[in-house]
């Protein structure tokens, strides 16, 4: 007998992507680059999220083609993102064969109060936070996975920094928490109480939680594995940079070794130049996509 | 009390390291450069992702230590992806990448990751009803002579078994149950107890 879309199948999916890079790609080009590079799978997209940002209007689900194209251009899993809420679309990418599902504020949200319940699907999913609560609320919700919001397409990585640094405290507050306090936490955060006894009892968040929004160097890459992270997703830092190739692979190779600083300052010797990136002061509070859902 | 190393590169190396140290009289530790080879009485090649593992494993020169320390004798195991590492050939590749073990494998053999499923099976030597967690799992085709099969999925061979080395295309890490990890820590100190001799 063989149970499929089970929790430890599901989770189990994220734990094996651990110490890896997961990279944005539009076309099956940029994926066999990804690949070639070293990355753990990829995210196949119709534009990346400094494009969508440029782009303005209402960002969708991509094309079934491009999913399609990039899945058949390479082995490692392929992940493909589904607006926040929207059923369908997730179904969709479910049908196609997509290996994870990104529950994404990248995309205009198809609706803002609720987020699907993951649970009711076979394929596994990640979700984005910027602290426990959100985290936890996601978990609730059948969240596989989880990756910290930052800011999308802007290459800067003060938001994924504020994000990891927040959920970290939280769960080290939690974990040295007296039973009779977390109620009253799962309150405040907004969380389920059976995953603060988890936490609690585990000393870590039940599923794996790596890095997003603003990764653009081997540095950023090494800087949020420093600060917890279990792995990093570049979404525009890699095919928006001068050289993708060089770019991709140092990424790979400074998320492994991320404390082998020598190796990190070889890596970033005459890498060109990083994507442009956006100060947070510069962007209108309309343009910031981690405040889409909560 | 025998030293295991975990390789370390990207993958579930936690998950292999709690299972290992549940284990009798092991001493776990976390391998990342070749020259932590020479210190270990045995290894595991964790699951993650077998095109990663590769790309790490040539650019810091892992390969010939590695073989080497099969060569030497000393026990490896491999999960998922490190079984495809261990293999001598890889369907549809023009050849294995460390080629350790005599046997045909297949990449991704069961589908995609909503086709991944959890099973229960019997291993031999092992236990009759060990819970395997199969991910994108991979299987082993054919084997040579001198391997032993020790599992079988639906008439795929999913563990087996050459001398000091073992491979399995399922999980054992991902579950609370960690026999597969006891056998391979008695191979350990078997190998270590004849070296001696």
């Amino acid at each position: 007998m063989a149970d499929r879309g089970t929790n430890r199948v599901k989770r189990g999916m994220a734990e094996m992507q651990k110490g890896g890079v997961i990279m944005d790609v539009v076309n099956a080009e940029q994926a066999k680059v990804a690949e070639e590079a070293g990355a753990v799978a990829v995210m196949a997209l119709e534009r990346v999220p400094s494009d969508i940002r440029a782009a303005g209007g209402v960002a969708r689900m991509a094309d079934p083609t491009i999913v399609e194209e990039v899945m058949n251009a390479v082995s490692i899993p392929v992940m493909a993102k589904a607006r926040i809420g929207h059923i369908v679309e997730a179904r969709v990418l479910e049908a196609l064969g997509a290996d994870y599902i990104d529950e994404s504020e990248v995309l205009t949200p198809a609706d803002d109060v609720y987020h699907m319940d993951k649970n009711a699907f076979t394929v596994p999913f990640v979700c984005g936070c910027r602290d426990l609560g959100e985290a936890l609320r996601r978990i609730g919700e059948g969240a596989s996975m989880l990756r910290t919001k930052g800011e999308p397409g802007t290459g800067n990585i003060v938001e994924a920094v504020r994000h990891i640094r927040m959920v970290q405290a939280q769960l080290k507050k939690v974990t040295n928490m007296s039973k009779d306090e977390l109620m009253t936490e799962a309150k405040n955060l907004g969380a389920p109480y059976e995953l603060l006894l988890d936490i609690q009892e585990n000393g870590k968040l039940p599923v794996v939680n790596f890095a997003a929004g603003g990764v653009a160097t081997p540095s950023d890459a090494a800087l949020m594995m420093e600060l917890g992270a279990d792995g990093v997703f570049v979404g525009s830092g890699i095919f928006k940079s001068d050289n993708p190739q060089k770019f991709a692979r140092s990424i790979v190779e400074a998320t492994a070794h991320y404390q082998d600083y020598d190796l990190i300052a070889k890596l970033s010797k005459g890498l060109g130049t990083a994507m442009k990136g956006i100060e947070m002061s510069t962007l209108d509070p309309s343009q910031r996509m981690q405040d889409r859902s909560e | 009390m025998v030293k295991i190393g975990v390789l370390a590169l990207q993958g579930a190396v936690r998950e292999h390291v709690k299972s290992l140290e549940e284990a009798p009289d092991c001493e776990v530790t976390l391998v990342k450069c070749a020259e932590q080879l020479e210190e270990l009485d045995g290894l595991v090649f964790p699951g993650g992702e077998s095109t990663t593992m590769r790309r790490l494993i040539d650019k810091y020169d892992f390969r010939e230590p590695l073989r080497s320390f099969a060569e030497a004798g000393k026990p490896i195991f491999g999960t998922c992806a490190g079984l495809i590492l261990m293999a001598k050939n890889i369907a549809g590749e023009a050849e294995g990448h460390l080629q350790l073990m005599d046997m045909m494998v297949e990449r991704n053999a069961f589908g995609r990751q909503r086709e991944s499923f959890e099973t229960t099976l019997s291993v031999k030597g092992v236990a009759d009803d060990l819970e395997a967690v199969f991910i994108r799992a991979p299987l082993i085709q054919s084997v040579g002579d001198q391997v032993e099969i020790l599992a079988e999925y639906e008439g795929e061979i999913v563990a087996a078994r050459e001398g000091h080395l073992l491979a399995c295309s399922f999980h054992p890490e991902l579950t609370t149950d960690s026999r597969f990890h006891h056998y391979f820590a008695q191979m350990v100190k078997e190998a270590k107890t004849t070296a001696a001799l």
